[in-house]
């Protein structure tokens, strides 16, 4: 078994967890998937999060990264020349809960229970955010979480699950009137959103 | 239900779902949040609706439509919509449309009960759907000997039929402005009366519409009364020259002598004459004064002394009696008009009724000579009413003794009926009297406002082609419940062959596509067998009694 299939689309684990989110650190650096993206963290309740952001910082709180390339030429040779840099540094990324699993069954609400510290994150497949994304109900979990630019989050989210649906502009359509009863008397925000959806 | 994707419950016998109930009441209607799918242009007022509540179904009109909107942004800065997806997104969800449906009937869930008034409403989310054949027949019944096909819901294919029994039970009103289609309309009334059998009837026919040709504005020509039915229509005539002229056979010349007329027929006159009521009032007078023969007499005086002395002795004004006079001699210019007294019309037109046929009685060139139609109607209906009350008083207690029941229908109602005269005149008594000796009117009519309001709420059943005065639409309506609902319906109809039906024969209001009527289709359909065609039938008969070949 190499290394790969160990893995399976693992990109890190849980570092900390509450009940409406959770934040993981990635094996490898810059490694985070992209603002949107469904994860699944956990084996007993695989619990469902949608990346809502991701930073990348030095492992040490109180020693912070400072400038290293002001004699060269290009980033790469930064790199070359400071191979320390990469085990100094971190990226983890965080994840509103937005559903779970229960049995054979997607709910699309957080779980009773946390996940657990060191749970395996991974990137849902299509087939996963086909099915996940087939209801609307998760999204007023994600519109009511506490986050900075969520309009973002939740287009970027739409983007990513029209794309693992047969028709997806008929899911655009669905999606979007589902955010339009959630957002109701909020235009100029629901307008936005479905802007940045074209 | 709206599911994410979105698609609607069905209903499960197929029925066109619209939407669901959000709000109402039993007053101004229930609202009905349109489905997403359902695009607004096809919604039309005055559709006939199907609301399944949780024990009973309801049917309604349809009688408002708006676009609605959860944000009041909207309004002040609308969204992008040239983009497909914001314009998708928005239909059904920001932007909403919702109709207004007026519940007229309830169908519990035994459904051999007949439709009962609905004194309740559908509670909210209950499905709302296009009512469909089955609903239109349950309430308005299934063509049959009792049941006239008058024509067809608003887009539907189904037939709607009046009950013809309970039509002729009361007098009947077609109203419409002028080229709605209110003598088409008339003359499919009166050929249910004729298949029904229920009653006879007698038409003034000012315009030769109904006996032999009518014309129509797409066919210009489609056959009357007399040409689909000729063993039960007689045409009885007042210009028996125009009748030759155009070739028609008649049944009957009608002529009215001097002797015949009455005070009563000067006073239906006197807004037409220009008449004081003193001018009116003196024609009694003079009535009581010179017998019978009155007219006659009156115009026989020379003017001067004689003419003034007559005055004096009546105590009028000289130019009273002077008008009265120079009126009267108007008469004079009608050829039907004849010394002493005329042919025995009334007991002609007896006659036939009472055989079971129907009289058309043609005005020919009196057609446009208002004065001509008011006289002649006016005239024969007094007489034959007489007649009528006499024959019911003396068959009372008796059933099978009373006269035929007798509709009569008039054109330019409003002449006979206004609010001044509707009270003295003999249309105002049968109007009001209702079918006590078993005579009642189908007025026709493009002013209904000039008709008495009494008149009006004593009418049974009422169709109402296109009306854009809103007097008149307020005469039509006034009394009916839900009227200001319909007011928008009868505004909105199409400009010909539509027409909102309501009243006693209906159990409830309902705007109908006029059935089709012109075509030779439409002639077989009323049962009228070409001359041609009956022939190759009677041979046929011939060939199936006596074998092939046979004479």
């Amino acid at each position: 078994m190499d290394g790969q299939d160990v893995m399976n689309g693992r990109v890190g684990e849980v570092v900390e967890a509450s009940t409406s989110e959770f934040t993981a650190q990635c094996y490898r650096l810059y490694d985070a998937p992209a603002i949107g993206n469904l994860v699944l963290c956990g084996e007993r309740t695989p619990t469902y999060g949608i990346v809502c952001e991701a930073t990348t910082q030095s492992i040490d709180p109180g020693r912070a990264a400072i400038p290293r390339g002001e004699n060269a030429a290009t980033e790469d040779e930064v790199i070359s020349a400071n191979p320390q840099i990469e085990r100094l540094l971190h990226t983890k990324f965080r994840a509103i809960i937005v559903g779970h699993q229960d049995g054979i069954s997607v709910r699309r609400y957080p779980p009773l229970t946390a996940p657990r510290m060191y749970s395996f994150v991974r990137e849902c497949d299509d087939g996963e955010i086909a099915e996940f994304s087939g209801s609307h109900e998760f999204l007023g979990t994600l519109l009511n979480a506490p986050m900075d630019a969520q309009d973002h989050v939740v287009a970027s989210f739409l983007r990513h699950a029209s794309a693992a649906h047969p028709d997806a502009q008929g899911y655009l359509v669905s999606a979007g009137k589902a955010l339009a009863t959630a957002l109701a008397g909020q235009l100029p925000r629901l307008s936005g959103i479905l802007r940045s959806l074209e | 239900m709206n599911g994410a994707n979105g698609r609607y419950m069905e209903f499960v016998d197929g029925r066109q779902p619209l939407g669901m109930v959000v709000s109402g009441s039993l007053s101004e209607g229930v609202k009905v949040r349109l489905d997403d799918g359902v695009s607004i242009e096809d919604i039309k007022v005055g559709t006939f609706v199907s609301i399944q509540g949780q024990r009973n179904r309801f049917l309604g009109v349809l009688t408002e439509i708006e676009l609605e909107s959860t944000d009041d942004g909207i309004t002040s800065a609308p969204p992008d919509m040239s983009s497909p997806l914001m314009a998708q997104v928005m239909s059904g969800t920001i932007a909403y449309n919702t109709i207004t449906v007026e519940p007229m009937l309830i169908i519990g869930a035994d459904t051999m009960n007949a439709p009962q008034p609905a004194k309740t409403i559908p509670p909210h989310f209950s499905r709302v759907s296009l009512a469909s054949e089955e609903d239109i027949n349950m309430v308005f019944g299934s063509e049959d000997a009792g049941h006239f096909y008058i024509g067809n819901p608003m887009d539907m294919e189904v037939r709607l039929c009046l009950n013809i029994d309970e039509l002729v039970k009361r007098s009947n009103g077609v109203f419409g402005k002028s080229g709605t289609g209110k003598t088409f309309l008339t003359r499919l009334l009166l050929i249910g009366i004729l298949q029904n059998g229920a009653a006879s009837n007698l038409i003034f026919d000012m315009h030769g519409e109904y006996g032999w040709r009518g014309s129509s504005e797409h066919t210009n020509e489609v056959k009357g009364l007399k040409q689909l039915f000729s063993s039960k229509v007689a045409v009885f005539t007042l210009d028996p020259e125009s009748a030759r002229r155009r070739g028609i056979s008649t049944d009957y010349e009608v002529s009215i002598g001097y002797d015949d007329i009455e005070p009563e027929d000067v006073e239906i006159l006197k807004d037409t004459w220009g008449l004081s009521d003193i001018a009116a009032d003196t024609a009694h007078s003079l009535r009581r004064r010179l017998g019978k023969s009155w007219l006659r007499q009156f115009l026989e005086y020379q003017g001067g002394d004689e003419f003034s002395e007559l005055a004096r002795e009546m105590n009028v004004p000289h130019s009273t009696l002077s008008a009265l006079r120079n009126r009267l001699n108007r008469l004079g210019r009608f050829e039907f008009i004849t010394e002493g007294r005329g042919s025995n019309s009334v007991n002609e037109i007896l006659n036939y009724l009472q055989r079971g046929m129907h009289v058309v009685l043609e005005f020919g060139r009196y057609g446009n000579n208002i004065d001509a139609y008011l006289l002649i109607a006016n005239l024969l209906t007094r007489r034959i009413h007489e007649r009528y009350v006499r024959m019911s008083e003396q068959a009372s207690g008796d059933a099978t003794q009373q006269p035929r029941p007798l509709v009569i229908t008039i054109e330019e109602a409003h002449k006979f009926l206004s609010p001044a005269i509707a009270k003295n005149t003999i249309f105002g008594n049968i109007a009001r009297e209702m079918r006590k000796y078993n005579v009642t009117l189908l007025v026709v009519d493009q002013r209904p406002s000039g008709i008495d309001d009494e008149v009006m709420s004593q009418l049974g059943t009422k169709i109402a082609c296109l009306l854009d005065n809103e007097r008149d639409t307020d005469a039509v309506l006034s009394g009916v419940s839900g009227s200001r609902k319909l007011r928008t319906v009868l505004a909105r109809l199409e400009s010909n062959r539509q027409a909102l039906v309501f009243g006693h024969a209906l159990p409830m209001p309902v705007v109908i596509q006029t059935r089709e009527y012109g075509s030779p289709e439409s002639y077989r359909e009323l049962g009228f067998v070409e001359a041609a065609e009956l022939k190759a039938q009677v041979e046929r008969d011939v060939d199936a009694l006596f074998g092939p070949g046979s004479d």
